[in-house]
């Protein structure tokens, strides 16, 4: 089960974050400060899979940007680590060369991230699915 | 090569809020979607002065400029069009969206979301899971609009509705359209969009709330419904497995269609030439919800299914990306995870293990790290611990030269996994080496680890009792008390490590920096046994005491307490050091210490040394008895810090019942004493005393009534099994009297004229403390005139996973035949609970042996010759008639075992009296036992009738 979804820059801005279970407003503050923190604090040897309080982070990071997903412990960690670059490649083609500030307020973003983990299907396709979905789009 | 990469102006720290638009850009390039002609110039326009702001104020004044604006446009006489309307809310939603509060424009987004346009909609149902609050008018209009667009057959519209249901995912808009969504999905005419998105939208709500969603059946459409499906089925069957077997057929051939596809198949969900790796991932998941299938055809598909994918690991991948085989590997490891959770493959699961062998040495440290993780749970297998055994040279290696704490952890984690008897020696001694490198935030579970190991395969314990050592002088911060306790006990139980720990912790303690757990393992160990090594001038008594001595002052308050106990026993066990510690223990430094404990310490220690005789010192001071057996407290502390109340990260706040994904699972739920039923308890109570007694058999059935009747959940606990346990102790005076799930309750009781005195021990069995725990001691009828029970002091409160000893005084004033009760309460879980147990206090426990020859027996036993006086019992033996164990039983019971009296050498003839306060009784008892016939014929005889048979009764059932 996925818990919670983080785009977080490296000054550790939260960029966007969806909670798939209910967190305080002000709890969550505290927890993405966390997040980011443990994710900051590690070196490129280590692996990407964080034990952090009851669940697992899997963070992958793209240029100053990281993306954490928090799961619970049924969770597939190498699925949800390919899930991530799944979803940067349709954002990327989506927004033709995607940067951390197209994320910061578009929220598309957040319908492709849905459509991603919904479909699961190739980049293209989620991609087709996202903008058929978005008929000013074309 | 995404865009990312491209390095970026950092952003200045003036705004926390996002920020709407990328500096340099054309502002209407925040909106790429929106077609041309619709661009909202004006939205554009706010958004580009607001960027331009050079302070705060000036910001903030431009935003309340338009919020004027905007609330005399809502106001004002002429209606909106659509296009103004959207453009408003937009811009409400970006100045929310900056960090401001917004208190209108609601009923306006409302609004839009009965436009016929798609951006119009789109805007209202964005602001309304933004801004939603719960006003219940308007949440009622929402409702509305939602059910029209949900019933409006137009996709888009439909897709736009549920994803707001899921957004918002409150219970209430749960329950409105809890029948309208399933009917979404399961709807042939709805398209498979429509369908995902429905079938999402109640996933979502299902982990938010507990939907009670009818049964969905699989439907055989396109890959990306059934992603979405499998997800809620998978959630679904969590809760009711029962109700979705049916899926399990219906998976096994989705995933073998996938599994065996060629990688051009399924195109569009190929990602990198892997044929649907998320799907696969998850209806693998969804099997590890059930048992292996039961249908042989089924099972033989995914069987072939499982060895396919193990196969395919073994081919040359068909693309040198890291996607490629990360997407295979996400496939491989949940197919692990299911051969793991059947645990009867021996083959595959023998398989997995030598894959999962190859990951350990893989350059990609995510891999080692999952890999190291799946064969832990590989170690608990019968079929796959050998072969996990086979890696330890690896394992062993990472713990030494990862670089990353989390892989070194789970290095850590398999290591004791695997370890057994044959390979504990060389794990423990590998952690222990860790250890004085280990990352302070592993170490005291690494600690807890060996103790554990440790002790669990000792064969030799001088070898625990070096390795506990060690693990004090490498990390001695992180042994906890349950560690150093643990080894007390364990030297205390057994003799033959005695004099090697003496040795050992007195060597130990020679160390000029000493860590205060070595000083206080040190400190009881030497006082209890010290008395082993003093023997040898190069430890001998002063030289003991002047080596505690000397770290006596750089201890803290709790050690500086035990040494004082240590020194006081060092006054029984060597006498010639009692002027030196009577010093000590006069200094000013000791009698008026500012701590309490130790000035009390000090007083009454120094009173006791010189007022009490030798005798009384040395009874006083008396070896500790052995401790009962059971669970390791250490092992329960290890437990409790990996279990779920670590407290969870996530809203620990919540109480909701739903809720406990998030927790990793409660509590189980406590289950009370288990008994048949209050009647059937009652018969078992009554069997103990002979029915035709006096008086005291009824008025204990009446109070056990109200006993009963006493309190809600009033479950007492003498089923058959607390029964046995009371008859056990007939014969012996220390051992276990019950014991469940919760609570093990052990006893050591030692008796002595009249007067006994029981050590009761409660043992914790839970990860969390008992609450309101009370232990009471109950005499049914008279029995108070009879024998009297009483504890000098509270209980301490029963921790979870420890255990918490409760003494007993017992005074035995005349005969008695039932035992008082003992009955104990407390709650646990919030649940109350409640038990209601025999003390093992007969009468016999007050016997003093007495010898006497053959000439003075027989003529006792004539004087005893009236008829009341004599109970005879002739029963079929119940255990193997073996001449040494009844000979310990007899013994046990209280009564001196006479030889040369009954001519006949197989009988056995016994003499005692027992002591009461009131009066003395005196016994005589023969048994004879008969072993063609498999019987025993007991005669008793005493000056007392009841007694006689009381005795006879409860001799009789120990054979």
């Amino acid at each position: 089960m996925i818990k919670f979804f983080l785009m977080v820059n490296k000054q550790g801005q939260t960029r966007l974050s969806k909670y798939y279970e209910h967190v305080e407003i002000n709890k969550r503050t505290l927890l993405e400060t966390e997040v980011i923190k443990s994710c900051l604090s590690r070196s490129s040897e280590q692996c990407s899979f964080i034990e952090y309080k009851d669940f697992k982070l899997i963070y992958r990071q793209y240029a100053a940007l990281f993306i954490v997903v928090g799961v619970n412990d049924t969770e597939n960690e190498m699925a949800i680590y390919e899930f991530i670059h799944n979803f940067v490649e349709v954002l990327d083609e989506y927004f033709s060369r995607v940067s951390e500030l197209d994320v910061s307020f578009f929220t598309s973003v957040s319908q492709v991230f849905h459509s991603t983990w919904q479909t699961q299907a190739s980049p293209d396709q989620v991609l087709v699915l996202a903008l058929e979905d978005d008929p000013t789009s074309v | 090569g995404t865009g990312l990469a491209n390095p970026r102006r950092p952003r200045g720290p003036r705004r926390a809020v996002p920020c709407p638009a990328r500096p340099g850009a054309d502002p209407t390039a925040i909106m790429p979607a929106v077609s041309k002609g619709d661009g909202m110039r004006g939205l554009a326009v706010f958004i580009s002065d607001i960027r331009n702001c050079k302070s705060k104020e000036a910001e903030i004044k431009r935003i309340n400029k338009e919020l004027a604006n905007i609330r005399s446009k809502f106001k004002g006489d002429k209606a909106l069009d659509g296009y103004s309307k959207k453009k408003y809310v937009c811009k409400l939603l970006f100045i929310f969206l900056l960090g401001h509060d917004i208190d209108f424009g609601h009923m306006e987004a409302v609004n839009l979301l009965s436009s016929n346009k798609y951006t119009e909609k789109q805007i209202g149902y964005l602001f309304i899971s933004v801004l939603v609050n719960s006003n219940s008018e308007l949440i009622r209009l929402i409702n509305n609009a939602i059910k029209n667009d949900l019933a409006s057959r137009n996709p888009t519209f439909m897709c736009l509705a549920l994803h707001c249901i899921a957004n918002v995912g409150s219970r209430e808009m749960g329950e409105a359209f809890a029948a309208d969504i399933p009917r979404i999905l399961v709807a042939g005419d709805s398209m498979d969009s429509v369908k995902q998105s429905a079938a999402l939208c109640l996933l979502r709500l299902s982990s938010t709330w507990r939907a009670r969603t009818s049964a969905l059946t699989c439907p055989s459409a396109p890959q990306g419904v059934v992603t979405a499906a499998v997800s809620l089925i998978t959630c679904l069957c969590k809760k009711n497995p029962d109700d979705f077997k049916t899926c399990i057929s219906l998976a096994v051939s989705r995933l073998s269609r996938i599994v065996s596809s060629a990688s051009t198949d399924l195109q569009d969900y190929t990602y990198y030439f892997v044929p649907a790796p998320w799907l696969s991932v998850k209806l693998l998941r969804l099997l590890q919800c059930y048992p292996p299938p039961e249908d042989a055809a089924v099972k033989g598909r995914l069987v072939e299914c499982l060895e396919t994918v193990l196969n395919k690991a073994q081919e040359p991948p068909k693309s040198k990306k890291v996607q490629h085989s990360n997407a295979k590997n996400a496939i491989l490891f949940e197919t692990i995870s299911l051969i793991i959770h059947y645990d009867s493959e021996p083959n595959l699961l023998v398989r997995a293990c030598n894959q999962l062998g190859q990951f350990l040495q893989h350059r990609e440290t995510n891999l080692r790290y999952l890999a190291l993780e799946s064969m832990c749970t590989l170690a608990s297998s019968e079929f796959s611990h050998e072969a996990v055994k086979t890696h330890i040279d690896t394992v062993i290696n990472a713990l030494k030269t990862e670089r990353d704490v989390s892989v070194r952890q789970r290095a850590a984690d398999l290591l004791y996994a695997m370890c057994d008897r044959s390979n504990a020696k060389q794990i423990v001694s590998e952690m222990l080496r860790y250890l004085e490198t280990a990352d302070y935030a592993i170490r005291e579970e690494i600690v807890l680890k060996v103790a554990i190991l440790a002790e669990k395969y000792a064969v030799d314990y001088s070898w625990y009792v070096d390795t506990i050592l060690n693990l004090i002088r490498i990390a001695g911060d992180y042994v906890s008390e349950e560690v150093w306790y643990r080894v007390l006990q364990i030297v205390t139980n057994r003799d033959d490590v005695q004099g090697y720990a003496a040795k050992t912790v007195f060597e130990a303690l020679q160390a000029p920096a000493c860590h205060e757990n070595m000083v206080k393992v040190g400190g009881y160990i030497l006082g209890e046994f010290g008395n082993l090594i003093a023997g040898d001038p190069r430890s001998s008594p002063p030289v003991q005491f002047s080596l505690l001595h000397s770290k006596f002052h750089l201890c803290s308050v709790a050690t500086r307490a035990l040494l004082l106990s240590t020194y006081i026993k060092f006054i029984n066990l060597f006498p010639e050091t009692k002027a030196t510690i009577q010093g000590v223990l006069r200094a000013g430094s000791q009698l008026r210490n500012a701590d309490v404990e130790l000035q009390q310490r000090a007083v009454e220690y120094l009173t006791l040394s010189s007022v009490a005789s030798t005798d009384v010192l040395a009874t006083v001071l008396e070896e500790m008895p052995p401790f009962p057996e059971r669970e390791s407290s250490i092992l329960a502390k290890l437990k409790r810090k990996k279990g779920p109340g670590a407290g969870s990260a996530l809203d620990d706040g919540r109480r909701d019942p739903s809720s406990n994904d998030i927790n990793g699972g409660v509590e189980p739920t406590p289950s009370t004493v288990s008994t048949p039923s209050p009647s059937a308890d009652l018969l078992g109570l009554r069997a103990a005393p002979p029915p035709a007694a006096p008086p005291a058999p009824s008025g204990a059935g009446n109070l056990l009534v109200d006993v009963f009747s006493d309190g809600p959940a009033a479950q007492p606990g003498l089923g058959p099994s607390a029964e046995e346990a009371f008859l056990r102790f007939v014969c012996k005076n220390n051992g276990v009297l019950f014991e469940n799930q919760l609570l093990q309750i052990g006893v050591k009781s030692e008796f002595r004229q009249n007067l006994g005195r029981m050590y009761l021990f409660y043992g914790n069995k839970t990860s969390v403390q008992f609450q309101n725990f009370s232990p009471t001691v109950v005499h049914p009828g008279d029995l108070q005139t009879h024998i009297l029970s009483a504890w000098p002091g509270p209980l301490a409160p029963v921790d979870g996973g420890a255990q918490v000893q409760q003494v007993l005084n017992i005074e035995c004033l005349r005969d008695f035949l039932t035992p008082p009760l003992l009955s104990v309460r407390f709650r646990y879980g919030g649940a109350p609970q409640s038990l209601t147990l025999k003390l093992p206090v007969t009468i016999n426990k007050f016997f003093q042996p007495t010898e006497m020859a053959a000439q003075d027996f027989f003529q006792r036993w004539k004087q005893l010759s009236l008829p009341q006086q004599e109970a005879q019992k002739i029963f079929k033996a119940n255990h193997p008639m073996d001449a040494e164990v009844t000979k310990a039983k007899l013994l046990g019971f209280g009564s001196a075992l006479l030889d040369n009296v009954d001519p006949n050498p197989e009988n056995f003839v016994g003499a005692g009296i027992i002591q009461t306060k009131a009066l003395q009784v005196g016994c005589l008892l023969r048994l004879e036992p008969n072993a063609q016939a498999q019987m025993y014929r007991l005669t008793l005889r005493t000056s007392k009738e009841p007694v006689s048979r009381h005795l006879c009764e409860l001799l009789a059932q120990q054979f």
